[in-house]
C-alpha cells in the first residue's frame, strides 16, 4: 500500500527551486489541500511574481500569472466572476507584504472568499537576495550589507498580527515548514484555509514561514534551523485569528 | 515491510530527508550522479525502513514514494 | 425597439455596457467620470452584476484582468491620472491577450493637471502606454449616441481579436446630455476555450500569462500579436468623412474638437473656403488611407486637437508629409472655439502658414 506520494494535482514538470527549497514543500501542501478535498476541477490558482512565479507549470489546475502584487486583486476578479470556483493566491514577502500590501489589505478587509498562501522567507529570492519587508533586524542581505538597521530600513512587518486587526478576514494562521511536525500542522492548516472558502466563510490566510538556503548562505539544514531559531521567536506560530470557528463552536 | 523509492532525476540532493528520518537510513550518493548532475539521496538499509513518510514529508520536490 | 433617452455621456456608456453583457466593473473615484461609475453602482446589484470599489486604480485593473481570465466581460473607467495608474495592468492584459474595455475620460495634464477636458493622453492611448510593444484598440465617440455606440462595439472587437479596448473620451462628451438610442442587449457572446473556469477534470489546464523566459518564445508571442495588429489595421479603422468630395484643406479631429471642427468646416464653405472634415472614430488603428488619399489633393491639414499636437504626427505619418500640417491646438482643459479653427482654415486658404 501506497502511503506517501506526489499528489494528484501537481503536474509532471521537475520544480525548478534550488535545492532544499520549502517552496516545493509548499507547493505540495496546497496540492494536497486539493487532493484532499476534491475540488481541483473548480480550483484556480494565482501565480505572484517572484521565486513562485513559474507556479502556473506546478499545478494542474487552471492558472494565471499576475502582476507583482496584484495576485489578491486578480483573485478578486475571478472570483467574482465565478463564485463557485475555488481561487488561490500563492505569493512571497515583497510581493505581498510590500510592492502589494494595498491588494492584500483590502482583500482581507472585503473579507474576499478567497484563499491567501503567503510564504515568507525574509528575502527576495528570485532577484538575488535583496532586503524583505519581512527581513529580520539586523539580516544581511544584498541591500543591507551591514544588516537591516532599523533606524534607517525601518522594522519587519508581521502581516498576520497586522491583518488580523480587521474586521473581514475569517481565519488568520502563521506556521512553519522547519520540520516533520510543523510541516504537517502547516498542512493541516493549509487545508482549512481551502475548506473555508468551499463553505463560503470568506478571507483565509496562511503564513508559512520558509527558507532560502541560497540567499540565506545557508545549506538547506541549516536554513532550517535558521527558521527555528531566528524566524519563530520574532514571527510566532500560531491561529491569529478565526472567526469560522467561533461560529462553529456557538452551533 | 516499508519501502522508500526515490526518483533519482528529480532529487535535488538537499539532503533534508537525511536529517528527517528517524533511523539515519538515507545518506546522499557519493558515486552517483542524476541527469541534472545532483548526487542523489538513497537508502542504506531498505529493510529497517519503518515506513514513517517523514523523508517524504521534507523532501521539496516530492521524488520519494513510501510504501508500507 | 429601444427609444430615445435624454442621458449624459458618462451614463450612456455604463448602460450600454450593461447591454453589452456587462456584469463586472470595477473603478476608483476620479472627476470626470464619476457618473459612470455611480450609475454602475446603482444599477449592477439590481441585475445581479458586480459593482466594486476597488482599493485603487491599480488594483481595479487588475480585477479587470481576473475577470477577463474567467472569460466574462468587464470594464473600467477612469480619467487621465488613473489611467496612468492603470497601465501596469493594460500592459499585463495585452501580453496576456485579455479582452476588456478601459474607459479613460480624459482631463488635462500631465501630472495632476486639472479637470477640465483634453486629448492629451493620445500618444498615451494610441502609441502602447505602458511597458512593451502592444497596441490597444482605441475608439473616439463624438457625441452622447457614440459614447453608447462604441461601447459595444469596444467590446465586441475586443472579444473577436482580444486585444483589450479602450474608450478614448472627454469631460465635455461625459458631462453632456444628449437624446441617445440605447442598443438592444446583446444576447449571444463568442466562446471563450482559453478561459480560467477550472478544468472540471474534463481538460488540460489553462494557463492566463505574460512570461516567457524563452526570448524565441517571447518573440514568437510579439510577432503573432502583430499578425492581428495588422488584420485589425485592415479591417477596423473607422472615420467620418464630412465635405471631402472637394476639399482643398482638410481638418482632422476627433472626439469634442471634431464638433466644433464641424462647425468651422461649415462656416468656411460659406465663405467659399473648400474645406472639409475627417474624423477618425479609430484612433488606433489610425485611419490613415482616407489622410493618403486627400494628400494628392489637398493644400494641407489643419490638426484640431485639445492637447500641444499630438495626433499631428499620425497625420503627417499617414501621408509621408506630403502636404503641411498645421495645428490648431488648447491645452489645459481648454477648448478651442470654432472661430479658432476657422482663422486656422482661413490662414492655411490664404497660404501664408509657415
Amino acid at each position: 500500500m501506497t502511503v506517501f506520494e506526489k499528489p494528484k494535482s501537481l503536474t509532471d514538470v521537475p520544480l525548478h527551486y534550488c535545492p532544499g527549497c520549502t517552496h516545493g514543500i509548499v507547493h505540495r501542501l496546497v496540492a494536497e489541500a486539493i487532493d484532499a478535498l476534491g475540488i481541483e476541477g473548480r480550483t484556480i490558482g494565482v501565480a505572484p511574481v517572484g521565486c513562485a512565479v513559474m507556479a502556473y507549470d506546478y499545478f494542474t489546475c487552471d492558472m494565471a500569472e499576475a502582476a507583482h502584487g496584484r495576485a489578491p486583486a486578480v483573485a478578486t476578479g475571478l472570483k467574482r466572476a465565478n463564485p463557485d470556483n475555488i481561487v488561490f493566491t500563492y505569493q512571497g514577502d515583497g510581493d505581498l507584504a510590500s510592492i502589494g500590501m494595498a491588494e492584500t489589505v483590502h482583500a482581507a478587509a472585503r473579507n474576499e472568499n478567497i484563499t491567501v498562501i503567503f510564504i515568507n522567507n525574509a528575502i527576495y529570492g528570485m532577484t538575488g537576495g535583496q532586503m524583505a519587508p519581512t527581513s529580520l533586524p539586523g539580516q544581511v542581505t544584498q541591500t543591507s550589507p551591514y544588516g537591516r538597521d532599523v533606524k534607517t530600513a525601518g522594522f519587519p512587518i508581521k502581516v498576520c498580527e497586522l491583518l488580523s486587526s480587521l474586521d473581514g478576514p475569517q481565519y488568520i494562521e502563521r506556521v512553519a515548514v522547519n520540520s516533520v511536525k510543523n510541516v504537517l500542522a502547516a498542512k493541516k492548516a493549509i487545508e482549512k484555509a481551502f475548506r473555508n472558502q468551499t463553505e463560503g466563510k470568506g478571507f483565509s490566510l496562511v503564513e508559512v514561514l520558509s527558507s532560502c538556503p541560497t540567499n540565506w548562505g545557508t545549506t538547506p539544514q541549516e536554513a532550517l534551523d535558521r527558521i527555528a531559531s531566528d524566524m519563530i521567536p520574532y514571527y510566532p506560530l500560531g491561529v491569529y485569528k478565526d472567526i469560522s470557528a467561533k461560529e462553529g463552536e456557538k452551533e | 515491510m516499508a519501502k522508500v523509492t526515490f526518483a533519482a532525476d528529480i532529487c535535488k540532493g538537499c539532503g533534508l530527508c537525511v536529517q528527517a528520518c528517524p533511523k539515519h537510513l538515507i545518506t546522499i550518493s557519493d558515486k552517483t550522479i542524476n541527469k541534472k548532475g545532483h548526487f542523489p539521496a538513497e537508502m542504506t538499509d531498505q529493510s529497517a525502513c519503518i515506513g514513517c513518510a517523514f523523508c517524504a514529508v521534507m523532501c521539496p520536490d516530492c521524488a520519494i514514494t513510501v510504501e508500507k | 425597439m429601444s427609444e430615445k433617452v435624454l442621458m449624459k455621456g458618462n451614463e450612456a456608456i455604463a448602460e450600454a455596457a450593461i447591454r453589452a453583457g456587462c456584469r463586472h466593473y470595477f473603478g476608483y473615484p476620479i472627476t470626470p467620470q464619476t457618473e459612470l461609475a455611480a450609475y454602475m453602482a446603482k444599477r449592477m446589484p439590481k441585475i445581479g452584476g458586480v459593482f466594486l470599489q476597488a482599493e485603487s486604480e491599480i488594483a481595479a485593473i487588475n480585477m479587470v484582468y481576473g475577470v477577463s481570465s474567467a472569460g466574462k466581460r468587464v470594464m473600467t473607467s477612469s480619467s487621465s491620472p488613473g489611467i496612468s495608474l492603470k497601465q501596469e495592468g493594460i500592459s499585463y492584459m495585452a501580453g496576456a491577450d485579455l479582452p476588456g474595455l478601459i474607459v479613460n475620460v480624459q482631463r488635462g495634464g500631465p501630472g495632476l493637471g486639472g479637470i477640465q477636458p483634453s486629448q492629451s493622453d493620445y500618444f498615451q492611448a494610441t502609441k502602447g502606454g505602458g511597458h512593451g510593444d502592444y497596441h490597444l484598440i482605441v475608439l473616439t465617440p463624438a457625441s452622447v449616441q457614440e459614447m453608447a455606440d462604441l461601447t459595444s462595439l469596444a467590446f465586441d472587437l475586443s472579444d473577436k481579436y482580444r486585444v483589450p479596448a479602450m474608450l478614448l473620451a472627454d469631460g465635455t462628451l461625459g458631462q453632456m446630455m444628449e437624446p441617445v438610442m440605447l442598443p438592444e442587449p446583446q444576447t449571444e457572446f463568442p466562446e471563450k476555450p482559453w478561459a480560467l473556469t477550472g478544468t472540471k477534470m474534463q481538460r488540460k489546464h489553462n494557463i492566463v500569462n505574460s512570461l516567457y523566459l524563452s526570448p524565441e518564445e517571447l518573440e514568437r508571442t510579439n510577432i503573432e500579436r502583430f499578425e492581428r495588429y495588422e488584420k485589425i489595421k485592415a479591417n477596423e479603422a473607422r472615420y467620418e468623412s464630412f465635405m471631402t468630395e472637394d476639399a482643398e484643406i482638410c481638418v482632422v479631429a476627433f472626439g469634442i474638437a471634431a464638433r466644433i471642427s464641424k462647425n468651422a468646416v461649415i462656416a468656411a464653405r460659406k465663405e467659399g473656403i473648400k474645406a472639409g472634415l475627417i474624423r477618425p472614430i479609430t484612433v488606433w488603428p489610425f485611419p490613415e488611407k482616407p489622410i493618403a488619399e486627400l494628400s494628392h489633393r489637398v493644400k494641407g491639414f489643419i490638426s484640431v486637437e485639445l492637447s500641444m499636437g499630438q495626433m499631428t504626427e499620425d497625420i503627417q505619418l499617414a501621408q509621408h508629409c506630403l502636404r503641411p500640417t498645421m495645428l490648431c491646438s488648447r491645452a489645459g482643459g481648454i477648448i478651442p472655439s470654432p472661430d479658432e479653427v476657422l482663422g486656422a482654415i482661413r490662414k492655411m486658404q490664404g497660404g501664408n502658414q509657415s
